[in-house]
C-alpha cells in the first residue's frame, strides 16, 4: 500500500522541480506583496492596518492545514506502519510551528489598534496558543526522544490528540462569544471580504504555501536521506 | 489487510468513540463556563448581579457616547437590553457608535457599569472606503449590516 508515495519520489521531485517552486514562490510573493501593499484598497473601518492581514491570515491557515496532514500522518504511522508518512509529518512540522507563531504575533500587533490590546483570553486566541503549544511538544519530542520507534510513535499520538484543537479554533467564533470577529472567507455562504481585498490574500496565501513546499521538500530530502544511512550502517 | 493492521485500526477506533464521548462531556461544559462576555440581556434575564469584574459586548448605541476630557459615557446595546456605561481613559480607534465593543468593568448596578477597560470588536466585513460610502448612499448598507 502507498507504494507511489515512495521518499525516492519525493527527492526527485526536489531534484528536478525544486527551483520551479522557489521561482512560483518568489513571483506570487513579489505580486502579492506589491498588490497588498500599494495597490488594494485600505479598509473603511480600519484603514491601512487591514494590510496585517494579508499576512495574518494565510499563516493562520496554513498553521492549522499543516497540523491537520500531521495527524493525518500519524494515523498512517500507527495503523499502517508506513514510514515515509513519519517523515512527511516530521518535515512540516516546524513549517507550521513558524506560521503559527506568525500569526500570533500578527495578530497582536493588529489587535493593539484595532481592539485596544495585544492579548486577550478569548476562546479563539487561547485555541491558537494551545496549537503552539502542540506543535512545540511534537518538536520537542522528535529532539527528547532518542529511539526511534518510540519517539514515531509517540509524536503520531501527540499529532492526533492535538487534532482535536482544530475544530475548536475553526469554530470558537462561533461557538463562543469572542472578541476575534468570526470567519470572513466561508466555505457555504458568501464571502464578506470586498474582491479588490480578495485577490492579495489568496496571492499571499498561495505563495505561503509554495514556501511551505519549498521548505518540505528540502527537509523531506534531509531526513530521509539521513534514515537511509542510518540504516545502511 | 494484515490482522495486525486490523487490530491497531480496531483498537483506534474504540480509542476515538471513547474519546468523542468524553470530549462531549467536555464541551458541554466549557460551553457554558468559557464566556468572554456576556450580553445586555443575559444580565438583565440573570436572578443575581454580579460581583467583581465583568465582561459586557454589544453594539454602541447610535448617538449615545458624550464624550467630556478622557470621561466618556455610553450606552451597549444589543438592540433589546442596553447597559448604560461610564469610562475615563483613552479608547480604542475603531470605538466608534454602531460598533460591537466589549466593556470590561464592575456594575454599578443591572443597567449601569462602570468600566476600567474599553475594547473595541471588528466585525467580519472588509470593504474599501468608496464601497462602504456607495452602500450606505443606495441605503443597501441597512439592508445587508443592519446598522
Amino acid at each position: 500500500m502507498f507504494n507511489f508515495l515512495n521518499s525516492k519520489n519525493f527527492r526527485d521531485f526536489h531534484d528536478h522541480y525544486l527551483y520551479w517552486v522557489k521561482i512560483s514562490f518568489l513571483s506570487l510573493l513579489i505580486f502579492g506583496l506589491i498588490i497588498a501593499l500599494f495597490i488594494s484598497p485600505a479598509d473603511y473601518l480600519q484603514g491601512d492596518t487591514v494590510r496585517i492581514m494579508y499576512v495574518h491570515v494565510p499563516a493562520s491557515w496554513l498553521a492549522l492545514q499543516i497540523y491537520a496532514v500531521m495527524s493525518v500522518c500519524g494515523f498512517v504511522t500507527l495503523i499502517f506502519k508506513t514510514r515515509v508518512f513519519t517523515i512527511i509529518a516530521k518535515s512540516v512540522a516546524p513549517i507550521g510551528f513558524t506560521f503559527s507563531l506568525i500569526s500570533l504575533f500578527t495578530g497582536s500587533i493588529w489587535g493593539q489598534p484595532t481592539w485596544g490590546t495585544f492579548w486577550t483570553w478569548d476562546a479563539r486566541l487561547t485555541s491558537m496558543l494551545i496549537l503552539v503549544i502542540f506543535y512545540v511538544i511534537y518538536i520537542m519530542t522528535w529532539r527528547v526522544v532518542s529511539k526511534f520507534y518510540l519517539a514515531e510513535k509517540l509524536t503520531s499520538i501527540i499529532s492526533l490528540i492535538g487534532l482535536a484543537n482544530l475544530p475548536i479554533i475553526k469554530f470558537s467564533v462561533d461557538w463562543w462569544n469572542t472578541l476575534h470577529q468570526p470567519a470572513t472567507i466561508k466555505l457555504t455562504e458568501s464571502s464578506t471580504i470586498h474582491p479588490s481585498m480578495l485577490t492579495p490574500l489568496v496571492l499571499m496565501f498561495l505563495s505561503f504555501l509554495a514556501f511551505s513546499v519549498i521548505v518540505f521538500l528540502i527537509r523531506f530530502k534531509f531526513e530521509s536521506l539521513k534514515m537511509k544511512i542510518k540504516k545502511n550502517k | 489487510m494484515n490482522s495486525n493492521i486490523k487490530r491497531r485500526l480496531y483498537f483506534f477506533l474504540v480509542s476515538l468513540v471513547v474519546v468523542l464521548i468524553v470530549g462531549q462531556f467536555v464541551f458541554k461544559s466549557l460551553k457554558k463556563n468559557t464566556i468572554y462576555f456576556f450580553s445586555p440581556s443575559d444580565l438583565y434575564n440573570s436572578t443575581e448581579i454580579p460581583n467583581g469584574l465583568i465582561r459586557i459586548g454589544g453594539m454602541v448605541k447610535n448617538d449615545s457616547i458624550k464624550k467630556s476630557g478622557n470621561q466618556y459615557k455610553f450606552i451597549i446595546t444589543d438592540k433589546q437590553n442596553e447597559i448604560s456605561v461610564n469610562y475615563s481613559g483613552i479608547k480604542p480607534n475603531l470605538f466608534v457608535e454602531g460598533q460591537g465593543a466589549v466593556v470590561e468593568g464592575k456594575l454599578t448596578s443591572r443597567t449601569s457599569l462602570t468600566a476600567s477597560k474599553i475594547l473595541a470588536k471588528h466585525d467580519e466585513n472588509y470593504m474599501p472606503k468608496e464601497v462602504a460610502d456607495a452602500l450606505k448612499k443606495s441605503g443597501d448598507w441597512k439592508k445587508k449590516y443592519g446598522k
